[in-house]
């Protein structure tokens, strides 16, 4: 039996894997020191599980584990990452920040609160297929550049931008490179150790770990500065001050040790379930990908269904756990802001679904959800007065629609 | 099994077993975002409701005026940077006491113009209230005063201080970190007396550790510290900690449920730990003042404090020299330094905080322990004066 609604959208979260649950559960009763503590062995117990996550997190991305700084999520990652370095490097680089139109709300939202401080921004537009090129990237780069930004993995699109080309060029420029992998860990190779990446943002609850925690890399060599945005008891060097949540980190540290296990196989049968459930969308007439589906992560699916409006979308197919638009800004009916940089139409991006695929998907979902869309598409252009205009061969873009 | 006895509860606590059960479905069951709109979504969004609810019934605040937060150390940066972006830079005035998490972003705030100020305290660890009205008169635009002391549980009197501070026209913050769970804490008072914020932390009440709340009056304008996504009304965004939320809000549901019972409990103990200290004759820190039922600071002649809970540690109980926040720095504690206490006194501090679990078998047990631990001590440093005479 099918247990309704399917879940398929693992970029929003994902469950925690119940290997690291178990691994946690013991750090909230019997282990709960807090690692600050120095006086005695439920403190040392603590610490020691702390450490060892790190280095658990540092194998995951190869680096040092004292380049990983832990916070409460990719979003307070994002926000010390920008903050920290835009603060910390001004004075001596500049006040310019370069960063991609299709960023996460958490690097947006942080650039923009940059710009009321007074730096000044600038944003690229991608091409049609999400991408934006070295070309682009190297023209806007600017003397006074002191911190791009650009995630390796969109969360909407699941596009993958050419990071290791971009770091060259900032290594060159001397300006700090600062890459949101939230959506990449576990669906890509990353090694720090060859990327010239300067900060890059993790969060565990997208790879299988629990929601509220996060790291920062801050490469050592060369040492990247920051300002810390939370101060207090001077945990993690003096860069985040708070307590650490043994447990959420611990999770996170066993989450990114099974990713880095499991990653190469799971990615081959998520691929599968994934191009089979595009075969079977595609099968549908007037449906469009979003995004490149070359460079892209094996688990994500973003289709536009033209002619079928969005909201009765996501209405007809609630036994399927999907989203319209990131999880982040889906309680707003704006259309996505990721399609419109695409320069999809507003139809198209209302018309948008993201399927995001996982661990626990099974090609029954898979199957269950093609014949889903193919009823309930059906039903609803059969409803749609456009769909009947398309079929007698109007042409909608020259329509002429009357004001009431 | 060797389980040694935790007297630390200052520093963490364990998560109760109903805690717990609340939070294990949320973990790989309902463990949706609660932004996203299907189902998963909408059930990790009503328990996020269920628990702002709670927590802001616990401590007599309205759940509008629940701001969720990773921890206490957030919600304090939080208020003071939050609220002071909003604000002309003048004078922050905290008490001499605060956490490193008020005192440090009072610091940060020197930068951008702000003149921060310290309020002394006396010797009893209680705000030395001419020196606080002296202070009044340079009019701060913020003033926080931590609601309980951690190191040595004295109690200020919040509603009074927030009184004066408001008739200059402060906001009005406190930590109340320590206090939650150990006193009855009402926001609605406090906040009809001029209290505009309070701090709040999950995993000192038996809640998990990732979890706090800044409970705000919402006529104080506050900049969030963490952007991206708008959660909590724009004022914290991040995906929400869906399973710390809900532990914490059943824990502040248990803290609040068994208050008065504990307090009766851990007043008993504290003072048959009182009773034999003074027997070994030590000086116990703030005993003049009001204090949290659960706290014992104490120092004794002559020793070290790191030496004495290294040795207590390996006799099975767990105590701490100072607070777990700043353990790594050896220097004496700045809350005895504000007391007056002489430097060789403080760095002999020992901090007990017991919990609820606690019994008078363990506080009997840690005073044999301290006993022996003492005479130890005592004959080892008369051998070594002995050796240093025939020298």
């Amino acid at each position: 039996m099918l247990k309704l609604p399917i879940y398929l959208d693992y970029s929003a979260t994902t469950p925690v894997d119940p290997r690291v649950a178990e691994k946690m559960i013991p750090y909230l009763t019997e282990k709960f020191g807090n690692p600050a503590s120095r006086s005695h062995a439920f403190g040392w117990e603590a610490e020691k599980a702390v450490e060892e996550a790190r280095e658990q997190v540092a194998a995951l991305v190869n680096c040092d584990p004292k380049e990983i700084i832990w916070t409460s999520g990719a979003t307070e990652s994002n926000n010390l990452a920008l903050k920290g370095a835009a603060h910390f490097y001004a004075a001596t680089k500049g006040k310019h920040i370069l960063t991609v139109a299709t960023e996460h709300k958490a690097v947006l939202d942080t650039v923009k609160e940059l710009e009321r401080q007074g730096f000044e921004a600038t944003y690229l537009l991608p091409q049609e297929n999400g991408l934006i090129t070295v070309e682009q990237f190297k023209q806007a780069l600017r003397k006074d550049t002191v911190i791009a930004s650009v995630m390796a993995v969109n969360n909407e699109i699941g596009v993958i931008q050419p990071i290791a080309e971009l770091g060259e060029i900032c290594r060159d420029n001397g300006t700090i490179f600062h890459v949101d992998a939230a959506q990449a860990t576990g669906k890509m190779p990353i090694d720090l150790a060859k990327l010239k990446v300067d900060l890059m943002s993790f969060s565990a609850h997208k790879t299988y770990g629990p929601k509220g925690i996060g790291a920062l890399f801050v490469r050592r060599k060369p040492r990247v500065r920051l300002e810390p945005q939370m101060h207090g008891g001077g945990h993690e060097r003096g860069l985040r001050s708070g307590t650490l949540a043994t447990h959420q980190i611990v999770g996170m540290g066993e989450a990114f040790r099974i990713a880095r296990e499991e990653m190469a196989s799971e990615n081959e049968r998520i691929r599968r379930l994934r191009d089979k459930l595009r075969k079977g969308i595609m099968d549908i007439e007037e449906t469009y990908i979003n995004g490149d589906i070359e460079h892209r992560v094996p688990h994500n699916l973003n289709v536009s269904f033209n002619f079928v409006e969005g909201e009765s979308l996501i209405m007809a197919l609630k036994d399927i756990a999907v989203s319209s638009g990131s999880a982040c800004t889906s309680a707003s009916l704006e259309p996505s802001y990721v399609l419109r940089a695409l320069g999809r139409s507003d139809e198209l991006a209302h018309s948008s679904i993201r399927f995001t695929l996982g661990r626990f998907t099974t090609e029954e979902e898979i199957d269950f959800t093609i014949k889903l869309l193919h009823e309930k598409i059906g039903k609803l252009r059969e409803l749609s007065p456009l769909w009947e205009m398309h079929l007698e061969g109007i042409d909608l873009s020259t329509v002429q629609w009357a004001a009431h | 099994m060797f389980a040694p006895v935790y007297l630390d509860h200052n520093a963490t606590t364990p998560v109760s077993e109903r805690v717990l059960a609340a939070m294990l479905p949320y973990f790989s069951e309902r463990y949706g975002n609660a932004s996203s709109r299907h189902e998963y979504g909408r059930a990790a969004r009503r328990a996020i409701d269920e628990a702002r609810q709670r927590v802001a019934h616990a401590v007599g605040a309205h759940p509008t005026e629940v701001i969720f937060t990773s921890g206490g150390s957030e919600a304090n940066n939080l208020f003071l940077k939050g609220a002071a972006a909003a604000l002309k830079p003048g004078v922050i005035a905290i008490s001499a006491i605060e956490h490193p998490c008020v005192r440090n972003p009072a610091r940060a705030l020197a930068r951008d113009g702000w003149r921060v100020r310290e309020i002394a305290v006396d010797a009893a660890c209680r705000i030395a209230s001419a020196d606080f009205h002296d202070l009044l008169q340079e009019r701060p635009a913020l003033v926080s005063v931590m609601y309980a002391n951690n190191e040595t549980g004295a109690i200020q009197p919040i509603a009074a201080l927030a009184a004066d501070a408001v008739r200059g026209g402060a906001w009005f913050h406190t930590d109340a970190v320590q206090a939650l769970g150990k006193v009855p804490l009402d926001f609605r008072a406090l906040n009809a007396a001029g209290v505009h914020a309070m701090t709040l932390s999950a995993h000192k009440i038996g809640g998990p550790k990732g979890a706090g709340a800044l409970i705000i009056d919402k006529r104080v304008e506050l900049a969030p510290l963490i952007d991206g996504g708008g959660h909590e009304r724009g004022l914290r965004s991040g995906t929400e900690n869906v399973p710390a939320i809900v532990g914490f809000g059943v824990a502040c549901e248990e803290a609040v449920a068994g208050l008065s019972a504990a307090r009766e409990h851990l007043m008993r103990l504290r003072r048959l730990l009182e009773e034999g200290l003074t027997a070994l004759g030590a000086t116990i820190f703030a005993a003049a003042a009001e204090r949290l039922p659960n706290t014992v600071y104490f120092s004794l002649a002559g020793l070290d404090g790191e030496t004495l809970v290294a040795k207590l540690d390996r006799a099975g109980f767990a105590v701490a020299s100072g607070a777990a926040c700043s353990a790594a720095n050896p220097e004496p504690s700045h809350v005895l330094l504000a007391m007056g206490v002489a430097p060789a006194i403080a760095r002999g501090a020992v901090r007990v905080s017991l919990g609820r679990q606690n019994t008078a078998e363990d506080v009997a047990g840690f005073l044999r322990a301290l006993s022996s631990t003492v005479s130890q001590l005592h004959s080892l440093a008369s051998a070594s004066q002995t050796l240093a005479v025939r020298i």
